[in-house]
């Protein structure tokens, strides 16, 4: 199908770029030793959509109040945002953050097990004032919620 | 090089909270070098996994979009004095770092 041909043209183009740039810098390491199930897919995705499709494989969702975003409503740091997330939805199997205006929108995901709480912190950057979105899978099904952040400086460009 | 890492319990509602800190440039891939107008190749942390008493409770994927130094925090329950709590971390150039505690008396 040309659908997938092209998807791994695409694919093995920028590989080669990226292999190139770190061949330029004189960087390039001999075991380059990728995390197995990292999920790389997911992270490259350009939408929301995309990276929930390609983490969950069903962009199927239901918004929910039970998950709780604690973060601020205007950020002056973009480069360090902090983002709390508290659920007490049961069975909690993963956390997802994603900044809707960013380049790559998964910043990043949280699998959970065993005595684990619905509960993850951390920073993240967002290039602009955007939406972030948590995607909490529990139960085998998604529910979503959402937190508007206005960053005055960005936090992308360096 | 070695790169530090810091990890703190507390005890916070309804369980325990696991704090890890790495001392990490957590690369975009994205900027550019002022002087070589190169690209700064991407390097940050993709993979971070918790274990209590070495079993797994949590593993974080991360992605270039979290913080240079990045912060992490996950709750859990039913911790008891003396349990031991490690984190391992790796990134997409290879490296890896590995901090452990013990939860001490409340």
């Amino acid at each position: 199908m040309t659908n997938v041909h092209r998807r791994l043209f695409l694919k093995k183009t920028l590989a080669a770029g990226v292999v190139a740039i770190a061949a330029g810098a004189g960087l390039l390491r001999p075991a380059r030793v990728l995390a197995a199930e990292w999920p790389k897919d997911a992270f490259a995705s350009q939408s929301v959509e995309d990276a929930l499709k390609n983490l969950f494989g069903t962009t199927q969702a239901s918004g929910s109040g039970s998950i709780k975003i604690r973060a601020p409503l205007q950020a002056e740091n973009g480069a360090v945002v902090p983002i709390a997330v508290d659920t007490n939805l049961s069975n909690v199997q993963s956390i997802t953050i994603l900044v809707e205006k960013n380049p790559q929108p998964l910043a990043a995901s949280l699998n959970l097990s065993g005595p684990a709480a619905g509960y993850f912190q951390t920073r993240v950057k967002m290039g602009q004032s955007s939406n972030v979105h948590v995607a909490v899978k529990a139960g085998g099904k998604i529910y979503t919620a959402s937190h508007h952040i206005k960053v005055t400086v960005g936090g992308c460009g360096g | 090089m070695a790169r530090q890492t810091k990890i703190r319990t507390r005890s916070a509602d309804g369980g325990t909270e696991i704090l890890v800190l790495v001392s990490h440039p957590m690369e975009t891939g994205q900027r550019i070098n002022r002087d070589t107008k190169e690209k700064i190749p991407a390097h940050f942390i993709q993979k971070m996994v918790f274990t209590l008493n070495g079993n797994e409770i949590a593993s974080a994927d991360l992605g270039v979009a979290v913080s240079r130094d990045p912060l992490m925090g996950v709750r859990f329950r039913g911790a008891r004095p003396g349990d031991t709590v490690q984190v391992t971390w790796s990134d997409n150039m290879g490296e890896s770092g590995s901090v452990e505690t013990t939860i001490g008396a409340r």
